[in-house]
């Protein structure tokens, strides 16, 4: 399945070859040009018959994870964050460590030996590292550089009422939609771009916005959501199943209202399930998108991710089904003319 | 059976204290190999008898390694269909945050521990611990098929695999006390070459975990002259002083202290030294957190031991261990039993 392959290989921000690699694998024979860019990015062009405005679909390949940042003479491995990481997520977690992908420990003082009021607090990054099973500097040196990537160690699962459970949903859920539209044929001429280190900001959309020259584009991502906690609706960014949620702001853009509009008109005309995105937390690859040139035209759609950076990411699996069609019925509206 | 795949096994199953039957098969299955009968308290600690040579003075020497482990609860439902939760034994719940766990209701049930979204905290929260009451569990269905398939009362894992790490070292969610069961297998094999006048029992106790029960009863059952608890110690890691934990890969750890028969715990150190087992000592004034608390205070007394598998990370969910310390520590053991005797017991045990 495309979305486990997707998940399971690791793209920590600036790390991005295993999942660039698959992505490859997926497209090549689907798209009339794919080129990787000065930066990592993957621009992909797919000619259609239908010639409207230049149109983008943008998805960032990479992910949360950690850094190596030292080696102590016991053999831990101290590492720093890569993207916003809620440091309280990290203890007791498996993770793996460079490209060899060993398996390595997130422990945690014993409980036995805390004092109370140490459990009032979260254990600070520097007080965290890896333990891979060394017990000296040589050892682990023999394993791991200073600088290689670190990632969450969780395999995909599907659970419960048709959800999924697995690391990285942020974002590989959009490239799987990109994925998919680029093998459909249809008669839609767009662009696509697999960018790279969104997480640690928004750095790779932005020259391959300057590159392909789009009049308008869709970005397609994970979003948070907390539909289980709270009772106030107005809290809840999204909810879980209740379809793709539609951006109208964010800390980065100010979505544009006609596209935002026309999203909306394809949704109920083609009886599409969608809801709003209701926090201007966040920004995504849109932030750059928009400000390329003389101005890009974007929205966003989104498949709500609970537990977004942590391991354990939750999406439902008709929110994709909703977000692919809502993707595809307004791409169709737009090179059909519907965006001025 | 090979120690390792059988340490993997029991890590892998589940036996929250209270809810050990679900082990104890396995464990009578494989001791079977080693044993020359099986028995139970009534609690249900499963013991492995193996008879010793010419053993007239019925001479009895007791191994105690807790079977249970730590777990979670199910304490309430949410509308929105999350499970609320309590621990069984010492967890911190700082631990438990984005964990996956298994639900054990009316069938094994996959969740997730959830976490609250950053758009949601402040941003001083980061540096506020989780509290058991912040967490709930999501298995992905709505409040009423959550209810028909789980009930209060019901037992939670967390799903996490057994690994092999590099040298030898192994992590998994159950290492305490699964790794003390080990131990005593891979002694019960090494005493297959040896000669030994005691009858050895080999018990996998109960719910140690929430206060030593198992061993309790099981004493009480066996009365034996000499009782070794085996159980795990504080692996050394930066953030722990050197005098609160002991050295991984350094061997079995032999404890000193009131717990402990002084005498007695000289004479495993000569044997440590005289077959070159790697050893190194921990040090506990009062009771120890272990089986041997209360096997030393059963009926009219029992002389203890105490052996500490040294293992980082006790009670979250990647504790790890060496093998290395597993084979060590039910090696000496062994030659342990092996040159204790009716004549010579007296006097390993004068004040």
């Amino acid at each position: 399945m495309l979305l486990k392959r997707l998940t399971e290989a690791s793209g920590v921000s600036g790390n991005e070859k295993e999942v660039r690699d698959i992505i490859i694998e997926e497209i090549k024979d689907h798209v009339d040009n794919y080129e990787i860019d000065k930066i990592g990015n993957v621009i992909v062009y797919k000619k259609g018959n239908v010639k409207g405005p230049r149109l983008l679909i943008a998805a960032h390949m990479d992910e949360v994870g950690l850094m190596v940042s030292d080696i102590d003479d016991s053999g831990l491995i101290k590492f720093i964050p890569v993207g916003g990481i809620d440091k309280r997520i990290l203890v007791s977690k498996r993770v793996k460590v460079g490209n060899k992908k060993i398996d390595g420990v997130i422990g945690a003082k014993p409980i036995h030996l805390q004092k109370a009021k140490e459990r009032k607090n979260a254990l600070d990054l520097k007080q965290l590292y890896v333990d891979i099973g060394t017990y000296s500097k040589e050892e682990t040196e023999k394993l791991i550089k200073i600088g290689d990537y670190i990632s969450f160690d969780s395999d995909f699962r599907e659970f419960g009422d048709n959800l999924i459970k697995a690391k990285a949903l942020d974002d590989r859920i959009g490239c799987a939609l990109l994925i998919e539209l680029l093998q459909t044929d249809n008669e839609f001429d767009i662009y696509g771009a697999f960018t790279v280190m969104e997480e640690v900001g928004l750095r790779g959309a932005g020259p391959a916005a300057f590159k392909i020259e789009p009049d308008i584009a869709i970005i397609l991502e994970g979003t948070t959501c907390a539909d289980l906690e709270n009772s106030d609706t107005h809290l809840q960014a999204t909810r879980l199943g209740e379809g793709p949620a539609i951006s109208l702001m964010d800390r980065t853009t100010y979505f544009n209202k006609e596209l935002r509009d026309l999203l909306i008109k394809v949704a109920h005309e083609n009886n599409i399930k969608y809801q709003y995105r209701k926090t201007s937390v966040g920004g995504n690859d849109s932030g750059t998108i928009h400000l390329s040139k003389e101005g890009v035209k974007t929205a966003t759609i989104s498949v709500p991710c609970r537990n977004i950076h942590t391991p354990v990411s939750v999406i439902n699996k008709s929110d994709y089904e909703n977000a692919y069609n809502l993707l595809q019925a307004s791409i169709k509206k737009i090179l059909e003319g519907g965006i001025n | 059976m090979n120690t390792l795949e059988f340490l993997k096994y029991l890590s892998n199953s589940t036996s929250v204290s209270g809810y050990e039957e679900n082990i104890s098969e396995y464990i009578v299955n494989t001791f079977k190999e080693y044993s020359d009968d099986i028995d139970y308290d009534k609690l249900g600690s499963v013991i492995a008898i193996k008879r010793g040579t010419n053993n007239v003075s019925n001479l009895k020497i007791m191994l105690a390694a807790h079977m249970d482990e730590i777990g979670l609860m199910v304490k309430d439902f949410d509308d929105s269909g999350t499970i609320r939760f309590t621990s069984v034994g010492g967890i911190d719940p700082r631990t438990l945050v984005a964990q996956e766990v298994i639900v054990h209701g009316k069938r094994e049930v996959f969740g997730v521990i959830g976490t609250k979204p950053p758009h949601l905290q402040d941003s001083s929260d980061s540096d506020k611990a989780f509290e058991m009451d912040d967490l709930y569990i999501d298995i992905g269905y709505d409040k009423k098929t959550v209810k028909e398939l789980i009930c209060i009362g019901d037992i939670i894992t967390i799903n996490r695999e057994f690994t092999e790490l590099q040298g030898n070292s192994v992590t998994g969610k159950a290492l305490d006390d699964k790794a003390g069961v080990a131990t005593m297998l891979q002694c019960a094999k090494e005493l297959k070459k040896l000669n030994h006048q005691a009858d050895v029992y080999f018990v996998s106790t109960i719910q140690e975990e929430v206060g030593t029960r198992g061993a309790i009863t099981s004493t009480y059952k066996i009365n034996p002259d000499i009782g070794i608890a085996i159980d795990v110690g504080f692996g050394k890691t930066p953030e722990l002083d050197k005098a609160d934990s002991i050295e991984m890969k350094k061997g079995p750890a032999i404890t000193l202290g009131g717990n402990i028969h002084p005498t007695l715990r000289q004479k495993l150190i000569e044997v440590a030294e005289e077959y070159n087992i790697p050893y190194q000592i921990e040090v506990e004034s009062g009771p120890t957190g272990t089986d041997a608390r209360s096997m030393q205070i059963s009926m009219a007394g029992v002389p203890c031991l105490l052996i500490s598998l040294p293992l980082r990370y006790m009670h979250t969910t990647v504790e790890t261990i060496n093998m290395d310390d597993i084979k060590n520590s039910g090696n000496l053991i062994a030659r342990f039993i092996s040159e204790i005797t009716s004549d010579n017991l007296e006097g390993y045990l004068c004040y």
